[in-house]
């Protein structure tokens, strides 16, 4: 169901076509977004079934010449949420500082590396912690807490600076 | 070659560059420590290096701290991958603390984004490689050696060729373009630091620092 508290509507680049990613792409299509997706397998592309009518761009999302080609530059917002989570945290930041988009998101595996990118002042979402998170909740019964106690939440903060601190 | 004593590097990504990078290092007398994430890699290379290799990844918080990253001097991330040398000096910089962080580039695009995110050095054969071309080709006696301050000066080398018509002139007689130094004159593999009364010969080396927009007209000089 297409949700319609969404009154604004903006330029979004996705960068990967998997299942977030195309997930992400026809939603927002449905809500009525300009959205532009890149991926460098074309057989990705068929995730979006035959109802999407977005932009297309088949390239490697860490190169300028592709992110120029889906217009960037245009973007509102830029999420990155191919399987690599350097190359998704290389992109935002391309995305960020030569493209000057001001909304952008990270979808990054490792906890850890979520956690430093996201006080270097990169938006992440660590799926990782999320899931784990939710899935302990259910588990335990107990009431699920807001996004942010999941992405900085005790559960997956393991290391040893992290106990340090 | 090292004047400030040895150092600890830790050099990311074990193939080729990694592995000679890792080998000079050593005979410099660096400390060394050579991290690859491929086991198969390591395993080559486990008689020739045993000692100074490690196992993991160089993204991975726990294997930085494992290794001891906060007190490397410098870290050199020399992958294949420009993603995963991007991300491994900036986590060494910013949660480590590492004072010089030196990416290999892959995509020579990326040299200056790299520079923009903090990465202290960048190293990218493709330019390297290009630019030796570039000089190849390019027509004059004024050959660049190096760029500064993101390339707007530049030091050059300008070469007294036979027949040139600034050989026999003194330094202080020629008509250099504005924002020009000259460093050095090299004459039979001497370097001499010039002073304005220093006549130039015919097989002279003239080492100029300058803004890097004078550099066709340094070349008009010199033809």
């Amino acid at each position: 169901m297409p949700r319609r508290d969404k009154v604004n509507l903006i330029k979004v680049v996705i960068l990967g076509c998997g299942r977030v990613g195309s997930t992400i792409a026809t939603t927002m299509f449905q809500e009525g977004h300009d959205v532009t997706i890149i991926d460098q397998n074309p057989d990705s592309f068929r995730r979006l079934g035959p109802d999407f009518a977005g932009t297309r761009i088949l390239g490697n999302g860490i190169d300028e010449d592709t992110l120029r080609r889906a217009e960037v530059h245009k973007a509102n917002a830029f999420v990155a949420t191919t399987n690599g989570d350097n190359r998704n945290i290389m992109s935002v930041q391309m995305a960020k500082v030569r493209f000057h988009v001001p909304k952008v998101v990270a979808r990054i595996y490792d906890p850890n590396r979520a956690y430093a990118y996201a006080e270097l002042g990169i938006d992440t979402i660590c799926t990782t912690c999320i899931g784990a998170g939710l899935m302990r909740d259910m588990i335990l019964g107990n009431q699920f807490g807001a996004v942010a106690d999941y992405l900085h939440g005790g559960l997956v903060r393991t290391t040893e600076e992290d106990d340090n601190a | 070659m090292h004047k400030k004593g040895p150092m600890y590097v830790i050099v990311v990504g074990a193939g080729k560059v990694g592995y000679h990078l890792a080998k000079t290092l050593i005979a410099e007398g660096h400390e060394v420590l050579l991290l690859e994430k491929d086991r198969k890699i390591l395993e080559s290379l486990q008689e020739d290096l045993g000692e100074v290799l490690a196992y993991g990844d160089g993204c991975e918080i726990r294997i930085m701290s494992e290794i001891g990253m906060g007190r490397a001097n410098v870290v050199v991330a020399v992958t294949g991958d420009d993603e995963d040398n991007l991300v491994i000096c900036q986590m060494a910089k910013r949660k480590f603390g590492v004072a010089r962080t030196i990416a290999r580039v892959n995509d020579p695009k990326n040299e200056e984004l790299f520079k923009e995110l903090g990465i202290d050095q960048t190293v990218s054969s493709t330019r390297i490689i290009f630019n030796l071309l570039e000089q190849q080709i390019e027509p004059g006696q004024v050959i660049p050696l190096a760029a500064l301050k993101k390339g707007e000066i530049e030091v050059v080398e300008a070469n007294v060729t036979p027949g040139a018509s600034v050989a026999g002139l003194k330094i202080g007689q020629l008509d250099l373009p504005p924002h020009t130094l000259i460093i050095s004159v090299i004459r039979d593999d001497h370097a001499m630091i010039p002073h304005s009364d220093t006549k130039l010969k015919e097989g002279d080396s003239v080492i100029a620092m300058i803004k890097a927009e004078r550099e066709k007209e340094l070349r008009a000089v010199f033809e």
